[in-house]
């Protein structure tokens, strides 16, 4: 089968949605919304395409593809082969999983964008731009190209926050920017600085080049300053993630963008930081990044232990939710500072079942709220009894999250942890003190909404209806699938495994 | 020098300032003979014409040889084609602004003069990227200024018009002053005003004294020069002349008599100060150049902070311009600190990419005000429902402004990045507060955003947009996109035709 320009295709797919939503008329709501999921289509098929033939033996090799794109300082660098860069699309395990989780939680949220209440024309053209950041920074093979996705997300996500978030919303919009702005601007550096040292931006090229004995670079790279790119980056990723105490923008996010865009933030745009940590960071330093792992396996603790604490004292049922983020994102920096198999892969796991989790748990939000129009767990209860489908489904979403065997969650923490103990027990030990909080804080959560008292009469409330089912069904599936069969993740991630370890010295 | 000499020379090299001129004839004595009642856009239009005849005269010289006439005086080099594009790019846009340009405050009587008055500027701007002697140099930079300083004042009865020509006169005077007296320096000690002939004796100085004087001449035609930049510290004058000049003046200012600005000091900085030997090192000679790099640098970094600092108080939208413009240089005088093999690419594409996105906000600027009469930030609220072309357009503008990825404005500060991060001693911390910067001037450039996106407008009335304004807009957005995209477009014509330069000096 030819690949030729398969990932092309893939990530620019919902380009296509935004030409035709273009020369829709403003007034067609349903015809706007109908076309805002179909888009989203294009790419969940051929990302689905990707993964069942890579399953059934291709090689993720076929699907890159590269054009020469710019060529700084003119025919003699380009002679030389140096200061080139190109268009150039790849997709390793790694890659190809993240892409189909984004591909399905952006159709998925897509449908939970059903829920926006004004200008659904702009609101659908924003959305699918930032599908494509998104994909774009799965398959981006080169520093620079990555750069270019991981912008394009930023400025859609300023605008849907700003204009259909909830009260606060310019002030989110702008907090996300400014951090996200000073996280991309770090990453910039890093990136211009291997950029302009070594002559190229390819992070295969990259990698080989910092590690060996005697590359051709352009300019030499210290040891010292290898180091400080490195810490550059967990700040720019660190933001990204968020790390602790980097994350004060991420809470504003969660709680004023609506709920349909809090899924793909909480679900893809935190695993960016994620990916690039492990991608980049771990690609790229591997020497310095085992030097650094204590600290990340410190950071990690803080993270769960901070996010989980903080999550007890909420009263309003999103900010439970985005600390538990906080924690939840503590457990893949604990995975990547045990720097082991084990840990690196709860890690990538966690990556992706918390994607599902937090977007099941947001969709549920964006249900209640749609229904009740309040978060705030006081207000909030005995909703068991109205929306009996709708609270079980939040039951089982806290579940996951909370680590319950045979779901996603459990999977992960359980690697996470296992690499941690290997490594540094003590730390471990007292990073299960988070995991036991996580079953604290979202019982109370999830109980006081279901069975705790009802303070209101939610007169004529229906339960979860027609297009609602969807999302609701298939993420569920999907972690169950993930918790009773892991293998769907771990094969892939195999070979991405390897060389990771391979790179840190086994 | 008599008739045969005259004829020698090869006067087709000059086609396209010849062309220039003769517009300027003809519309003078025209505008004389017209009767007071008829139009004087006509003779907009045909001053257009004759831009755009320069421009294919122009790009009909790329590829001849090397040729200087008028014993050296006049040089056609690589240099001064590939800058004089530039100018005459931007020049035309902003004829096809000034056509649309209406007041209510006594322009329209001076509207003949406005067009000659203005092509007279562009004349001086073509001498300065043609000079090959210091005597041409300073009569281009007096061509340019003194037409200017009459343009800024053009609206008579407006009070802050009137400011705006008399702060300008004299800090123009001062600064061409202080700029020609460090000139006569430089020919007190060469003995010549040729720049090949300067070049030549300096290169074999070697008295300590002549040096430290010519360190002293260096920091006068800085200063001087800088004025043109509006580079701190000598940018106090943009803001208030921004402001008070009618709005394509200042867009011409803002744009064209700064990417002048910049083609002189290459000019003069690279011709004479690049072959001063201040010292030894591996037996190589250190030009002056080199040595006063910290100083471009500190300068450099005071005015991309003074510039984006203060932009983020300012309400009137000119203003801001003004400021942001004054960052600008900032961004473009990191890459003359930085003096790699790119710097003239950078600079050659930041300008152009200046040149699309400044003059477009300009467009959108100009018909905000000529509508509300007020040039309040408040004015551009709700523009998205408005006019959506005006919006969208705006936006595009503006992100490229803050170089967000996808746009000309990006590949062009990603250009200026790498060479000043690939020299030996790469410059963290300009490359740092060049990075810093941006990400504040998301504040004000976003703060725009906002209003046209977010806030409700005032009256939903549609706005009507002339038919000159139009072109501008679309053809700006298209630049703004299409080299952001496919930068190669822009870089590879460089390069094949402009061959890095090489002819610069021979």
């Amino acid at each position: 089968m030819d690949f030729n320009y398969f990932l092309t295709l893939l990530v620019f797919s919902p380009l296509l949605g935004i030409l035709l939503l273009a020369f829709m008329p403003k007034a067609n709501e349903s015809g706007i919304k109908m076309l805002g999921v179909l888009a989203t289509l294009p790419s969940l098929i051929l990302a689905l395409i990707a993964y069942f033939s890579y399953r059934g033996g291709n090689d993720l090799a076929n699907f890159s593809e590269k054009f020469r794109w710019i060529q700084f300082g003119g025919q003699g660098a380009e002679q030389q082969g140096i200061f080139t860069v190109n268009y150039e699309l790849g997709i390793d395990g790694f890659g190809l999983v993240m892409v189909v989780l984004t591909a399905v939680i952006a159709t998925l949220a897509a449908v939970a964008s059903f829920h926006i209440k004004k200008e659904w024309k702009g609101y659908y053209m924003l959305f699918l731009l930032l599908e494509i950041g998104m994909l774009g920074v799965f398959t981006s093979q080169n520093l620079i190209l990555f750069f270019l996705f991981f912008e394009i997300t930023l400025i859609p996500m300023f605008f849907l926050i700003g204009k259909w978030g909830y009260y606060d919303k310019e002030k989110a919009a702008y907090s996300f920017l400014i951090y996200n702005g000073l996280g991309s601007a770090i990453l910039l550096i890093v990136i211009m600085v291997l950029f302009s040292r070594t002559g190229t931006s390819n992070i295969e090229m990259l990698s080989v080049m910092m590690n060996a004995e005697n590359a051709p670079l352009f300019a030499p790279v210290s040891e010292s300053l290898k180091m400080g790119l490195l810490i550059a980056l967990l700040v720019a990723f660190g933001v990204k993630l968020p790390i602790f105490p980097l994350h004060s923008w991420m809470l504003r996010v969660h709680v004023e963008a609506p709920p349909s865009i809090v899924m793909i933030h909480s679900g893809i745009l935190l695993k960016i930081g994620a990916f690039g940590l492990i991608r980049f960071g771990m690609g790229i330093f591997p020497e310095q990044f085992a030097e650094l792992a204590v600290l990340l396996a410190v950071l990690g603790v803080i993270n769960l232990l901070y996010g989980a604490f903080l999550a007890f004292i909420q009263t309003d049922f999103k900010m439970v939710l985005a600390y538990s983020s906080i924690s939840h994102m503590g457990i893949v920096l604990i995975g990547l500072g045990a720097l082991n198999e084990a840990g690196i892969q709860g890690a990538i796991f966690q990556v992706v079942s918390h994607g599902l989790i937090s977007a099941l748990l947001f969709f549920l939000v964006g249900v209640l709220y749609e229904r009740t129009h309040t978060t705030t767990l006081a207000n909030l209860g005995g909703m068991a009894k109205g929306m009996p489908l709708a609270s079980g489904f939040l039951l089982a979403g806290a579940m996951a999250s909370l680590g319950l065997p045979g779901m996603s969650g459990f999977v992960s923490e359980f690697m996470a942890f296992l690499g941690l103990f290997e490594e540094m027990p003590i730390l471990a030990a007292v990073g299960t003190i988070g995991i036991i909080m996580t079953a604290v804080y979202l019982l109370r959560a999830v109980l006081a909404i279901t069975y705790g008292k009802a303070e209101r009469e939610f007169v004529g409330i229906s339960d979860i209806r027609s297009f609602e089912w969807a999302p609701v069904l298939v993420l569920i599936g999907l972690i169950v699938l993930i918790g009773v069969y892991p293998a769907v993740l771990s094969e892939p991630l195999q070979a991405t495994l390897e060389t990771i370890l391979m790179g840190i010295g086994g | 020098m008599d008739l045969d000499t005259l004829l020698s020379f090869d006067w087709g090299t000059m086609t396209p300032e010849f062309i220039i001129l003769g517009v300027i004839a003809i519309l003078s004595v025209a505008d004389l003979f017209m009767p007071k009642h008829v139009d004087r856009k006509v003779l907009g239009w045909a001053g257009f014409a004759g831009i755009v005849l320069a421009l294919v005269s122009l790009v009909s010289l790329i590829g001849t040889e090397t040729t200087s006439i008028l014993y050296d005086t006049f040089r056609l080099d690589s240099f001064a084609i590939a800058f004089k594009l530039i100018l005459l790019l931007g020049a035309a846009l902003v004829m096809l602004l000034a056509i649309d340009y209406r007041t209510n405050d006594g322009l329209e009587e001076y509207k003949g003069e406005f067009f000659y008055l203005f092509l007279t500027a562009l004349l001086g701007t073509m001498f300065m990227a043609s000079s090959g002697d210091l005597i041409t140099l300073f009569v281009g930079l007096e061509l340019l200024s003194i037409p200017s300083y009459v343009l800024a004042g053009m609206r008579k009865r407006n009070l802050k018009s009137n400011e705006s020509a008399m702060k300008y006169v004299i800090n123009g005077g001062i600064s061409s002053a202080i700029t020609l007296f460090g000139m006569s320096y430089v020919y007190g000690i060469a003995g010549s005003t040729n720049l090949r002939e300067i070049a030549q004796v300096f290169g074999g100085l070697s008295d300590p004294q002549h040096i430290y004087i010519l360190g002293l001449a260096f920091f006068m035609i800085f200063v001087g020069l800088s004025f043109k930049l509006a580079s701190a510290p000598f940018h106090m004058w943009a803001p208030d002349v921004y402001e008070g000049a009618p709005t394509p003046v200042t867009a011409f200012l803002s744009v064209v008599s700064k990417t002048a600005g910049f083609v002189i000091i290459l000019r003069i900085l690279l011709s004479i100060f690049g072959y001063i030997p201040v010292a030894q090192e591996d037996g190589q000679p250190i030009p002056l150049l080199f040595a006063v790099q910290d100083y471009i640098a500190f300068l450099a970094g005071a005015t991309m902070i003074i510039g984006n600092v203060i932009a983020l108080r300012q309400r009137n939208i000119k203003r801001m311009f003004a400021y942001s413009s004054i960052a600008h240089a900032g961004y473009i005088l990191v890459a003359l600190t930085a003096m790699s093999f790119v710097t003239f690419d950078a600079i050659w594409f930041y300008m152009l990419a200046y040149v699309l996105m400044n003059l477009g906000a300009f467009a959108v600027i100009q018909v905000i005000t000529m509508k509300t009469g007020s040039e309040d930030i408040s004015h551009f609220a709700g523009l998205y429902r408005r006019s959506p072309l005006l919006a969208v357009g705006m936006g595009i503008f503006i992100l490229s402004l803050a170089g967000i990825p996808g746009t000309a404005g990006f590949i062009g500060k990603l250009n200026i990045f790498m060479g000043a991060l690939m020299v030996d001693q790469a410059h963290y911390v300009l490359v740092s507060i060049m990075i810093a910067t941006t990400v504040v001037s998301y504040f004000y450039y976003f703060g725009i955003m906002t209003q046209m996106f977010f806030r409700p407008a005032a009256s939903d009335e549609k706005i009507q947009l002339p038919a000159g304004t139009i072109a501008v807009i679309l053809i700006t957005v298209v630049g703004t996109i299409l080299f952001g995209v496919l930068p190669n477009l822009a870089i590879d014509f460089m390069h094949s035709n402009f061959n890095q330069f090489v002819d610069f000096m021979r």
